[in-house]
């Protein structure tokens, strides 16, 4: 017997919107949360534009006590650890330092890397020979598992308490591992998301690789075009994302609220064959992912009603939308609509699969499609596959059912999720 | 520096860390940093930096490990700043 499970908190931290309520109204307006970062200027980025969560020092105590903010140096654990707080007390859990230690309840909090700056700032002490000078705050904030040892031990976890990472797949393969854990009785919660520093030591390689658009410093809400035709590479960004998983048995125990179900969902490889290399995926592989997580979900293609996309406004987007419509065999007016959050906060690397997945859990709970913003010419190649009313430009209200998110990293690692309506 | 001022500043450099109110607002020579103020072990690391900075003094391995209470901390501090 396996168990369902069902999402009872949300928490995020997002370039648009910080917290559910400010995101949820952002995502419906289509409010975009790229500006131009004069750091980036000075140190020669092409792309000086980027998405980065505002927090105040207010809001930052509201979360860490000052002992934990001494030496404190790492936006990922900032954002991860305000996201997976929200998360659980949304799911009306408590949050107690002196809380009974609960072997049921684990986290999966990935990341891509953690504590860049705080690495940066151990490097230059190591070098000066200033090694007995570090501190106890350096191997917390740099180790990868940095969040889900900060998560750990504020919330008082006793089941599993672990890291995951797989670039820009991170935070939806987060989920689908803590989804895992409780389908097989594992465990009866889980805290499942990601998060991801902010900054030029974070972005520096990417801009390296010239796939970062250099053409937007000057505009750059518009920057993140998404299946677009002028879209010139992505923009990057930062946050977090976190959900409470939980098995319907214990949430409905509990009497909790319940966002959405997660059905099912595939994570796999293209191994960099057929196509597929270090940084461009294998369609094969992106096709056999999407069909699996909807063999997974025991559903059938045609039961979706809207895709969230990875789509990061490269010249792969169009290459996505065909790996959806093979996978599905739908096309034109057939096909489910489909959007992606990176028009409005660039693409969150590690932290893009959980924020992207936070946004799709909400439009199952309040029935809309939130808008692709900067998509009013779209890419030839997609509107040749694709009717282009599926890709809706305004927020529409819609019954929806079925989502599916996908998400794909370098390294050529694939993750599709199934998420259901709850009613 | 008399010994109540030197009491008073490690208290003050101790505070951020310590974990037990009662025994903080008792502290004395013969307070223990791990004992009574509940100090987690790997912050002792980061007082050490503390009192280093504040007293412009460097404390070496072996003085670090003697550095587990009040009394041992002010003999250290004694120690350093007459070698200066």
């Amino acid at each position: 017997m396996k168990n369902r499970v069902v999402i009872t908190g949300l928490g995020v931290v997002s370039p648009n919107g910080v917290g559910l309520d400010a995101f949820t109204t952002a995502i419906k307006k289509g409010q975009p949360g790229i500006t131009f970062h004069q750091q980036l200027a000075d140190l020669q980025f092409s792309c000086c534009i980027g998405g980065v969560p505002l927090i105040s020092e207010e809001k930052k105590l509201e979360y860490l006590t000052p002992l934990q903010l001494r030496g404190f140096n790492s936006s990922g654990i900032l954002y991860g650890c305000i996201a997976g707080m929200d998360a659980w007390r949304d799911a009306g859990l408590s949050i107690d330092p002196k809380s009974k230690l609960d072997f049921d309840s684990g986290t999966v909090f990935g990341t891509g890397t953690s504590g860049v700056e705080k690495f940066r700032e151990a490097i230059y002490k190591l070098d000066d020979k200033q090694v007995k000078r570090l501190g106890s705050t350096v191997v917390v904030q740099t180790m990868a598992s940095g969040i889900s040892a900060f998560l750990g031990g504020i919330l008082g976890l006793g089941n599993q308490v672990t890291t995951n990472s797989s670039a820009c797949t991170t935070g939806t393969e987060a989920i689908l591992m803590g989804y895992e854990r409780i389908k097989n009785g594992q465990a009866k919660c889980m805290l499942v998301g990601s998060c991801s520093d902010d900054g030029p030591y974070i972005w520096g390689g990417f801009d390296a690789m010239r796939v970062m658009t250099y053409k937007h410093n000057d505009t750059p809400e518009q920057g993140s075009r998404p299946m677009s035709a002028s879209a010139s590479g992505f923009v990057p960004g930062s946050g977090a994302g976190a959900l409470v998983l939980e098995s319907l048995e214990s949430a409905l125990e509990r009497n909790a609220k319940i966002y959405a179900e997660v059905l099912g969902g595939h994570i796999n490889s293209g191994g960099q064959r057929q196509g597929g290399t270090m940084t461009a995926p294998n369609p094969e592989a992106v096709q056999h992912c999407i069909k699996e997580a909807v063999v997974n979900a025991n559903i059938s293609a045609i039961d979706i009603d809207t895709i969230n996309g990875h789509l990061t406004a490269t010249s792969k987007d169009a290459l996505e939308v065909e790996n959806w419509t093979k996978a599905l065999d739908r096309q034109g007016n057939d096909f489910p609509y489909i959007n992606s959050l990176k028009s409005m906060v660039g693409h969150c690397l590690a932290a893009a699969g959980s924020i992207e997945s936070v946004a799709t859990v909400l439009q199952l709970k309040e029935q809309f499609v939130f808008p692709n913003i900067n998509c009013d010419d779209v890419h030839p190649e997609i509107s040749n596959l694709i009717s282009e009313e599926k890709i809706v430009k305004r927020a529409l209200k819609t019954e929806l059912n079925i989502a599916a998110k996908a998400s794909f990293g370098f390294g050529d690692v694939n993750a599709c999720i199934i998420f259901k309506r709850y009613n | 520096m008399t010994k109540d001022e030197l009491i008073a500043k490690l208290k003050t450099i101790v505070q951020p860390y310590i974990q037990d109110e009662a025994a903080f607002d008792n502290l004395s020579e013969d307070t223990d940093f791990i004992n009574d103020l509940k100090i987690n072990s790997a912050n002792l690391v980061d007082v050490i930096l503390d009192v280093e900075d504040e007293f412009d003094i460097r404390i070496e391995n072996d003085d670090m490990e003697k550095m587990i209470s009040v009394k041992a901390a002010m003999g250290i501090v004694n120690e350093k700043l007459a070698e200066k």
